[in-house]
């Protein structure tokens, strides 16, 4: 599903390089958390598989595509195979739960018939068919950080990337927000989460990938965020 | 992307940047009604010599006895006056020749001054015998006087058209500063729209992001704000194009023509033909403005 074969990145206004060699494989259905501290390089990975930035050097291949290779007018369609969460959900504020899900719809053109078969599924799936027509004001950041993944999963992505959706969340709500998400992963979406949230990491006993000045310092399947489990 | 969803977003882009909105339709209207006056004035010029030039002849004044042209050598003879009819009549521009003799135009001199002083200091033969020639085209005058300037009996060629040449230039001057100042103003207009533009996609760069992120394309990101640029552009020309028929149809039509009735004025033919015009140049340059900027400011 992803592939980063010899990944480098280097910013321009930077000495060091956010990213440093990186290899890795990761499956389809796979749940994959990125730990590490800020400035690890994990956001720089996850932007290269937005195709927000070009590798300096080596290829990252998401689905079989050649991420840096993609013509800029692909790269629409090429989102739409992913859908991505962010620590500060990045809901509209003007509209309802439900239009801030159809919004992930609409523009991309589905029709107003799909929209209504989905959306309430989609909302019943993460628990806010009661609370459609709220206002995100008016939820609290687990429910805004639901509507969020709503909004990312309604497209049904084969791939879900998440920045620290629990960064801004507390612990009895984030674990809420675990749980939802490993619903999804159940579907089959790959599920790939920066995060440097321990005890989440710890509690979910997936794929661990730790990164330290650009370069993974451990990959371990069922691992906990402190123990090297050596 | 559904047009019923397009349609509110550019409906909630153009009240939310509502001052901007409004600013940049009356910038519109305001460059657009000197473009369609420059228009309206360039149609009216045309009108006009069309009219006149149709009138003008081609006066060719003959020698007489106090004459001092190099051609004169005294009194045009009949047979010099033969020649000239006959060069005359060669020319292919020419289309009819009159011939007024001495008399005749102190007869008709008579009438125009008739109970005037000046009548007794003019004798029948201070006036000189003339040949009144109307071309097919005025702009061939060049041919008719190269041919006959410097033939014995003529004394000077006048060209009516040059009395009226330079009330045309007055026209054509009024008509450049218009659209001198009508470009101005769409130069205006432009620094507007990027302006307006780049404030509204800025106001709405979580939109923009969101949908970058989900996959809209380029052209849906950037499609509402074209067209609230193109809505406001449509609203402007509107107020242009009615601006310039309340003209017509106040100004020409109800004051003008019927005082001036010697001048042909522009009709409502001529007027509408330059309405299209307006709503291309006003949506045309807007949209193309609010590409530009768009492209500096919503990157892919």
């Amino acid at each position: 599903m992803i592939n980063f074969d010899g990944v480098s990145k280097q910013y321009k206004n930077s000495n060091q390089p956010a990213l440093d060699g990186i290899n890795l494989n990761i499956e389809q259905g796979e749940f994959v958390f990125l730990v590490g501290q800020s400035g690890s390089g994990k956001s720089s990975l996850l932007r290269l598989l937005l195709k927000e930035e070009k590798p300096t050097s080596g290829t990252v291949t998401v689905d079989g595509i050649n991420v840096a290779k993609l013509p800029n007018r692909k790269v629409p369609a090429f989102r739409r195979t992913m859908g991505i969460v962010f620590q500060d959900f990045r809901l509209l504020p003007g509209k309802t739960v439900f239009d801030n899900v159809a919004f992930g719809m609409e523009v991309i053109g589905k029709s107003k018939k799909e929209i209504k078969q989905r959306i309430p599924a989609i909302l019943d799936l993460v628990g806010l068919d009661e609370k459609a027509h709220r206002l995100p004001s008016e939820l609290s950041g687990g429910e805004q950080q639901r509507v969020a993944l709503a909004r990312a999963f309604v497209n049904q992505p084969k791939l879900l990337l998440a920045d620290e959706p629990t960064g801004n969340l507390d612990p009895s709500t984030s674990v809420g927000i675990m749980k939802l998400l490993d619903r999804i992963n159940r579907t089959g979406t790959t599920i790939v989460m920066a995060t440097h949230d321990v005890a989440i990491v710890d509690q979910m006993r997936k794929r661990i990938v730790q990164m330290e000045n650009g370069k993974i310092i451990r990959d371990q399947e069922r691992g906990m965020y402190g123990h090297t489990g050596h | 992307m559904r047009l019923s969803f397009v349609s509110k977003e550019v409906g909630n882009g153009l009240r939310r940047n509502f001052t901007m909105t409004v600013a940049l339709i009356v910038s519109v209207a305001v460059s657009l009604s000197l473009v369609g006056a420059a228009l309206l004035l360039s149609a009216q010029v045309d009108r006009m010599k069309g009219y006149w030039y149709d009138k003008i002849e081609v006066s060719i004044f003959l020698c007489g006895n106090t004459s001092v042209a190099f051609t004169c050598t005294g009194t045009v003879t009949d047979e010099q006056r033969k020649n000239i009819e006959s060069i005359l009549g060669g020319l292919d521009s020419v289309q009819n020749v009159f011939y007024e003799s001495s008399a005749d135009a102190y007869d008709q001199f008579k009438e125009q001054f008739a109970g005037s002083a000046i009548l007794a200091n003019i004798s029948p033969d201070a006036l000189p015998a003339s040949f009144r020639v109307k071309l097919d085209n005025p702009e061939n005058f060049e041919k008719v006087s190269g041919a006959l300037q410097s033939v014995q009996g003529v004394e000077s060629i006048q060209d009516q058209r040059q009395l009226l040449d330079r009330f045309f230039q007055i026209l054509k001057g009024l008509q450049s500063f218009a659209l001198a100042i009508a470009l101005a103003m769409l130069f205006v207009t432009v620094l507007l729209v990027m302006n307006t533009v780049r404030v509204a996609a800025f106001a709405r760069r979580r939109e923009t992001s969101i949908m970058r992120s989900v996959g809209a394309s380029n052209w849906s990101i950037r499609l509402p704000f074209i067209l609230e640029a193109a809505v406001a552009a449509i609203f402007g020309s509107t107020l242009a194009t009615a601006g310039i028929l309340a003209s017509k149809y106040w100004l020409i039509d109800a004051k003008l023509a019927p005082n001036l009735t010697f001048i042909p004025f522009v009709t409502w033919n001529e007027v509408l033909t330059i309405v299209p015009m307006l709503y291309l140049v006003g949506v045309g340059t807007t949209v193309l403005a609010a590409s530009v900027t768009l492209r500096r400011y919503l990157k892919g």
